[in-house]
């Protein structure tokens, strides 16, 4: 059996960052799991500009983005194994893996760091009526097949959902000379950042209907058209609305599920809310010594993020190697109320805080002139103005750890005080 | 007596920041800078507002073919970004070359892109 002080599974940004920060705080034998063929995870597909303003003060494509950080781990000389993939994990850290040149693979790790990303929820996932015909796809397969294995997917594309994969292959698509015919939202708001809205709807005249599905798939052997239907406000189709487009091609951008069925066989407990781990202030999951971070733990819309987030999970997991971070003390629980759908991390140990303690949360729906308010026990002690919220973008709300430690709550809480509004771009 | 104005005007929604104000533009000589822009909350959404009418640019980013590898396709990228009504002269130019590896990322693949003044670059390595 090999033994590792660290051990990353997933060498997409989240896992890179979360490798090189431990690096940095000391850890020596650190090993890098991915079982693709190289690193970098999905931004090696997402060819598109926007990465990296947090982070680098510019804008990066994402194989700009991963490639900057691809250099640094080899700079560190960190140990890595690509096209090899984790089949097993357990509670006591041992990893089970398989690849071509090693065969199957067993390894202890003093610690482990979840950063598994996500996948694309399918057509299965949200059942649309219809035929089976090929020329359905997932909006980042159509992505990866385009951009990494140079194969147009069809000429006349219908697109289902305005997340920010589907309005980028939107664009991605006309330019490759297909024609975009519409994108439909079943919501009455986009989830996608307003930025690509502009740049990859109306830049190139594609429509955007907002509060449609597809309500019907043609087509024998491969799609003939669909059926976009407006829907009312509980969502369900308005009979009579339904108009017909006649094209070859379906995509589905409808959403991402954290990839969890290692951390289910871990036992590590996940929250409903984000599909993802439950983590601590340290990144670390209910199975002490395995920590998680990026994807896994919750969909992230901006990679800068993740990458904080990872580092974060980077010094956590060599805190916990050193010895340096309190295991066995209780936690305190911080809880999403009124108009916040989730909140990173969900439970914090006060004593292990330092500097600031950054919450990430989601809204539930579109706010203006709001403030995102901090309640601990049952006194607000922070607001934070906010002129737009939306569930398309996440927010962060900082903390200040002496204010904790001093105040030592019980619970915290955090609550959305704002008019709701449902705008549509 | 009021001479009659063109009073041409477009809407935009200002992507300087998440925001994403509702800003309407209307032509107007009086104004210092021809145009009037009404619905933005802060002033880079006038700025925003100018370069979409005057001068609207976009960063093009796409594939190209490679031809040695085991990859199929290289990203490439503007170094810069590039006027919008270019978009597509660029495009044509870029699904004309191929290249052969190893290639560095920033290596300049086309050097002045649809006579823009601007190169096309790689964005990853690829050996
Ligand atoms: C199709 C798609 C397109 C996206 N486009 C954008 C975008 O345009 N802009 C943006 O900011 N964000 C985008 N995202 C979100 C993006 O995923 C995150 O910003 C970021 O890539 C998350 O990093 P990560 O490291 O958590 O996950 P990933 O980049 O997904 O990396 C996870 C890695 O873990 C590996 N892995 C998983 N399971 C195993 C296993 N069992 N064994 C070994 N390795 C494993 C995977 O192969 C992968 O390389 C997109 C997501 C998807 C799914
Ligand atoms: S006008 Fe100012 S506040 Fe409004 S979207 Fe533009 S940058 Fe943001």
């Amino acid at each position: 059996m090999l033994n590792y002080e660290l051990v990353v599974i997933g060498g997409g940004p989240a896992g890179l960052a979360a490798a090189i920060e431990a690096r940095k705080n000391g850890v020596q034998n650190i090993l890098v799991l991915e079982r693709d063929l190289e690193l970098g995870g999905i931004l090696q597909q997402c060819i598109h500009n926007g990465f990296g303003l947090h982070i680098f003060k510019e804008e990066l494509t994402g194989p700009e983005y991963a490639q900057r950080f691809i250099n640094e781990l080899l700079e560190m000389d960190i140990e890595y194994k690509t096209d090899t993939m984790v089949l097993d994990i357990s509670e006591i850290k041992t990893i089970t893996a398989v690849n071509k040149q090693d065969g199957l693979i067993q390894i202890s790790a003093n610690a482990i760091i979840l950063a598994m990303g996500c996948r694309e929820r399918t057509r299965g996932a949200i059942r649309i009526p219809g035929t089976r015909p090929a020329g359905v796809f997932t909006a980042g397969t159509a992505q990866r097949f385009i951009n990494i294995e140079g194969y147009m997917v069809g000429r006349r594309i219908v697109i289902l959902g305005s997340g920010d994969i589907g309005l980028i292959m939107a664009r991605r698509l006309t330019l490759e000379g297909a024609k975009v015919l519409a994108v439909a939202e079943l919501m009455p708001y986009s989830s996608g950042l307003t930025r690509n809205i502009v740049q990859c709807l109306h830049d190139y005249d594609i429509p955007l209907l907002l509060s449609h599905t597809v309500t019907d798939i043609r087509g024998k052997d491969r799609v003939t058209g669909v059926t976009i239907s407006k829907v009312d406000q509980n969502l369900k189709p308005i009979p009579g609305s339904e108009k017909e487009y006649q094209c070859d091609t379906l995509l589905l951008s409808v959403g991402l599920i954290p990839e969890n069925e290692l951390s289910l066989q871990a036992n590590i407990k996940l929250d409903p809310r984000t599909g993802g781990p439950i983590v601590n202030e340290s990144m670390e999951t209910s199975v002490e010594g395995i920590f998680a971070c990026g994807n896994v733990v919750h969909v992230h819309d901006l990679v800068d993020y993740v990458t904080e987030e990872a580092q974060k999970a980077g010094a956590g997991a060599a805190d916990y190697i050193f010895e340096e971070i309190t295991e066995k003390i209780p936690a305190v629980p911080i809880v999403p109320q009124e108009g916040v759908n989730y909140i990173i991390p969900q439970n914090i140990r006060i004593d292990n805080l330092n500097g600031f303690l950054d919450l990430m949360l989601r809204v539930t729906s579109v706010y203006r002139n709001a403030k995102i308010c901090v309640r601990a026990d049952e006194k607000t002690i922070k607001e934070v103005k906010r002129p737009h919220l939306s569930p398309g973008e996440m927010e962060r709300v900082r903390l200040n750890s002496n204010i904790m430690k001093t105040i030592r709550p019980k619970t915290i809480s955090l609550y959305i005080d704002g008019e709701k509004t449902q705008y549509a771009i | 007596m009021e001479k009659k104005r063109n009073m041409q005007s477009k809407e935009l929604i200002c992507t300087a920041c998440p925001i994403g104000c509702r800003l309407t533009v209307f032509q107007d000589e009086k104004s210092e800078n021809w145009f009037r822009v009404e619905g933005n909350s802060c002033k880079r959404g006038i700025n925003y507002a100018i370069a979409e009418m005057t001068d609207p640019r976009r960063i093009l980013t796409s594939t190209v073919k490679v031809t040695n590898s085991h990859y199929k396709r290289l990203p490439v990228r503007t170094r810069e970004a590039i006027p919008k009504h270019l978009i597509f002269s660029c495009m044509n130019e870029i699904n004309r070359i191929e290249v052969i590896t190893p290639v560095r990322m920033g290596d300049i693949l086309i050097d002045n892109i649809a006579s823009s003044g601007i190169p096309l670059i790689a964005s990853r390595n690829l050996e």
